[in-house]
């Protein structure tokens, strides 16, 4: 289905010159002792769609917090660029952060502001457009995510897929370098889910938008991913790295076939199982 | 179905469960969270101060318009619960020096009692506590849910500094607002305890105002506003720091909540008791 659109779109993409963004090299992230993740090396290239796929509590949203500066390393570097992010200090780091668009798992809207006053929010504070100005790429980047007409709305006065698709407008508002979604299609109806899946496509060919999508929908995975890697609860780091389509022809590691076939093969496995 | 409960393995040290600890276990580990959270407490309080300065800068950005929001929820919608209670307390007041003072027949001096009482202490101390209860635990309560849906970490994410955004205005409106309530509350306490005099102690309405006018000075009316005005930042910032540090589920918001108040009157009764010291010492 999806996969037909999109060889030709690998190699619109491997036409252009791999740069890396983004370096993760040796990350390990803790909450206090308790290690979520060691080791993550990989690097997220200029046009890349990156995907961060693994199981449920993985440590997918702890790994985008440690990318978007909210929580610190245990061990291990960040590079954005050249840039060491997590030795810069805060001021470099929150320049790092201007050029960056964040969707949160649960949206975070700012509940007290309506949509439009969400969107705007950012545009007022780094940019000098003129009222009116800011309205009109407010209403533009509403309509974009399906929700023209809902300026007026508050966050809790719309769905949840709704806030959600209302956050990734807020993150596209300033049109950033970096893209970070996490689990950008969970509430989302098929068709939203697919016209989101174009919608990322877009903005990374027109605008040459780096993406970082945390995202476990397979379909997506396969439509939009670029890069990816793989995180693994219970060896505590990463099996896999690299084209989602390589992973699914190459991979011997049966937990991520198991991932990218939809648990097949376990699911041979247990009903074999049953029989007994 | 047993196999389907056994694909995924179990974590290992996600079992973090404590299991039961010595009790000299329990009282260091107590000890060092006690540290740890004033410090917290202190480096909060810094922080405020900065984005304070800064304001004075002119450099802090926050809407205008949740500033006169939290001037309304705190200033007006507080009214009606200060009206009742300060007019409680001042015939409670009242009531209480009758008994005494009828003794040796001093009834007018009620007047002086409820003045010199609602004005020095209780005005501030009532509508402190009643603000606890109201502001510092909605304070909190609306931070820690901010917390919990990530709205912080997105303000954060985006440069602009949870606290000039967020608890700049809460503060402002609480130290704008707490004065001029204990104001009203010092009237409406001396209100209360003219209903007693004048109602049950052949006091005329005339007499127990001019005793009034006559006790009260500038010194114990301000001496209630500043202490209004330091109960004021009290309130805000340990409503605002719980519900920064609240956990991300609703049950940390509600510890929030509650840990909020307990900070805040914890806070006020013990300036309260500095205040009176210093106030005996330096003869106010
Ligand atoms: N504040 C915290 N304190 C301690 N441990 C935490 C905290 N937040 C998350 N964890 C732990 O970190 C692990 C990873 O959490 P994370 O939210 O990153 O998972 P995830 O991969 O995003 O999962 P999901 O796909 O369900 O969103 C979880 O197992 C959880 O136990
Ligand atoms: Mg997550």
């Amino acid at each position: 289905m999806h996969w037909v659109f999109d060889t030709e779109m690998n190699t619109v993409n491997s036409k252009v010159k791999l740069k890396p963004h983004i370096i993760v090299s040796g990350l390990t992230m803790a909450y206090g002792d308790f290690i979520i993740q060691r080791d993550l090396n990989f690097t997220i290239n200029h046009n890349d769609i990156f995907i961060i796929m693994g199981g449920s509590g993985c440590g997918k949203s702890t790994l985008l917090r440690h990318l978007i500066g909210l929580k610190s390393p245990a061990k291990g570097q960040i590079y954005y660029g050249d840039i060491n992010f997590w030795d810069a200090g805060p001021a470099e780091r929150s320049r790092i952060m201007r050029k960056c668009g964040i969707l949160y798992q649960k949206g975070a809207l700012w509940s007290s502001m309506t949509l439009a006053e969400n969107v705007a929010l950012p545009l007022e504070e780094y940019t000098d457009l003129p009222n009116p100005a800011i309205k009109e790429i407010v209403s533009l980047k509403l309509a974009l995510v399906g929700l023209a007409g809902y300026e007026e709305f508050y966050p809790s006065e719309i769905s949840g897929g709704m806030q959600k698709r209302a956050g990734l407008a807020r993150a596209m508002a300033l049109d950033p370098e970096i893209l970070f979604f996490d689990e950008p299609s969970a509430g989302l109806d098929p068709v939203s889910a697919r016209r989101l899946d174009d919608l990322i496509l877009e903005l990374r060919d027109s605008l040459g938008t780096t993406v970082v999508v945390v995202t476990h929908e397979l379909a997506s995975i396969f439509a939009i991913g670029s890069n990816s890697v793989f995180l693994d609860a219970e060896t505590r780091t990463m099996i896999a790295q690299g084209d989602p389509h390589m992973l699914l022809a190459e991979t011997v590691d049966p937990k991520v076939k198991e991932f990218l076939t939809r648990g097949k093969t376990v699911s041979a496995e247990t009903f074999s199982g049953w029989k007994e | 179905m047993l196999h389907l409960a056994s694909v995924v393995p179990e974590q290992k040290d996600s079992q973090q469960k404590k299991k039961r600890q010595p009790f000299i276990y329990v009282v260091g580990q107590n000890a060092v969270l006690f540290a740890t959270s004033t410090v917290q407490m202190l480096g909060f309080i810094g922080e405020a101060t900065l984005s304070c300065w800064n304001f004075l800068l002119g450099k802090a950005r926050f809407r205008r318009i949740d500033l006169l929001l939290f001037i309304e929820e705190c200033g007006a919608e507080s009214l009606p619960i200060v009206t009742l209670i300060s007019v409680l307390v001042g015939l409670i007041l009242a009531f209480v020096g009758a008994v005494q003072l009828k003794l040796f027949g001093a009834q007018i001096y009620v007047a002086n009692l409820v003045a010199i009482a609602m004005a020095r202490e209780m005005g501030a101390l009532m509508t402190g506590i009643i603000m606890s209860g109201r502001i510092g635990a909605a304070y909190a309560a609306q931070l820690g849910t901010m917390q919990v849906n990530e709205e912080i970490d997105a303000l954060k994410t985006m440069g602009i500094s949870p606290m000039e955004f967020l608890v700049l205005p809460r503060l402002f409106a609480m130290v704008l607002m707490m004065p001029l309530l204990t104001l009203y509350s010092d009237l409406l306490g001396i209100m209360g305890g003219a209903i007693v005099g004048v109602g049950m102690m052949d006091i005329t309405v005339v007499q127990y105002l001019t005793q009034t006018q006559a006790t009260l000075d500038m010194a114990n009316i301000s001496l209630g506003i500043a202490k209004a005005g330091i109960y004021a930042i009290i309130i805000a910032l340990s409503g605002c720091m719980r519900g920064m540090q609240s956990g991300r589920s609703a049950a940390a918001v509600g510890e929030a909540t509650t840990s909020a108040v307990v900070t805040a009157i914890v806070g006020i009764i013990v300036t309260d008791g500095i205040f009176a010291v210093l106030c005996d010492a330096l003869g106010i």
